[in-house]
C-alpha cells in the first residue's frame, strides 16, 4: 500500500518536501513505517529514528497497525514554547 | 481557550479575560525570544506547527489542566511564523480561586506543552545560519506520560 507521510521542520528540509510517499506492506505498523522512511530517505534516517509517528493527528505506539488512507506524520522531537 | 496565531500575542486581551470574579489569582506566563543561547546570538526565531494536531494537543492540555486544578480561566496561545527578539511566542494564563492552583497549573501547562505539542522552533542566528531545534532529550514515547507527571 502507498502511504503519504507529512514532514515538518528539519525533516521537511532534509527531504526537500512536506510530504513523502512510501510503499508499505499491508498490515505494516508504526515501527515499520519509521524504518521504511529511514531506508527510503537515507538523509532522514537519523532524525526519523528519534521521531514519533502520528496517525490521524494522534501520537501512535510503535505496534499500532496502519491502514491505507490514515493521515500520517513524522513528528521529530518538538521544541515549541 | 487555546489558539495558534500568526500575529503578535494580544497580551491585554488575555489578561483581561483571565480576571474573572470567581478567581482570586491570575498567573500569566510568557515565553519570549531570547537573544543569547550558549554564547550564540539569535536574530529571530521562526515557529511551525502540525496545525491540526497542535490544536488538538493544546485542547487536551487545557482539558487535563481543568480536570486537575479548579481553574476559572485557562488560556494557551502560541504564535507561529517569525517571532522577533523579546516578543512572546507563547502565553499561558491560569486563574483560580487561590494562587497555589494557578501557579501549579501554569507551570504544568508550559512544561507539558514543550514536551508534547507538535510545534518546532528554528533558530535564526545573527551569522545568517538557521537550524531547527530537535532536542536530544529522550522523546516521550507515550505522550500520555507527559500529561500524568505529578505537578
Amino acid at each position: 500500500m502507498k502511504l503519504a507521510v507529512k514532514l515538518f521542520a528539519a525533516a521537511r528540509d532534509l527531504a526537500g518536501r512536506g510530504e513523502v510517499e512510501v510503499e508499505a506492506c499491508p498490515g505494516a505498523d508504526v515501527a515499520e513505517l519509521r524504518e521504511l522512511l529511514a531506508e527510503q530517505l537515507p538523509q532522514l534516517a537519523a532524525l526519523a529514528r528519534r521521531s514519533l509517528i502520528a496517525v490521524n493527528a494522534e501520537y501512535a505506539a510503535d505496534n499500532k497497525p496502519i491502514a491505507e488512507g490514515d493521515e500520517l506524520a513524522l513528528i521529530p522531537p518538538v521544541s515549541g514554547g | 481557550m487555546i489558539e495558534l496565531t500568526n500575529n503578535p500575542i494580544d497580551i491585554p486581551r488575555l489578561l483581561e479575560r483571565a480576571q474573572q470574579p470567581a478567581a482570586g489569582a491570575v498567573v500569566f506566563f510568557l515565553g519570549i525570544t531570547r537573544q543569547f543561547t550558549a554564547g550564540r546570538e539569535t536574530a529571530e526565531l521562526a515557529y511551525e506547527a502540525y496545525h491540526e494536531m497542535a490544536e488538538s494537543e493544546l485542547a487536551k492540555l487545557e482539558a487535563e489542566a481543568r480536570s486537575r486544578w479548579p481553574l476559572v480561566e485557562c488560556m494557551i496561545v502560541h504564535r507561529l511564523g517569525v517571532v522577533p527578539l523579546a516578543e512572546p511566542s507563547v502565553a499561558i494564563a491560569a486563574s483560580s480561586p487561590h494562587r497555589h492552583d494557578a501557579f501549579e497549573a501554569a507551570r504544568w501547562l508550559i512544561d507539558t506543552l514543550k514536551e508534547s505539542v507538535p510545534i518546532w522552533k528554528q533558530e535564526r542566528w545573527t551569522t545568517g545560519a538557521a537550524e531547527w531545534v530537535h532536542p536530544d532529550k529522550a522523546q516521550i514515547l507515550s505522550p500520555e506520560n507527559a500529561r500524568t507527571v505529578s505537578p
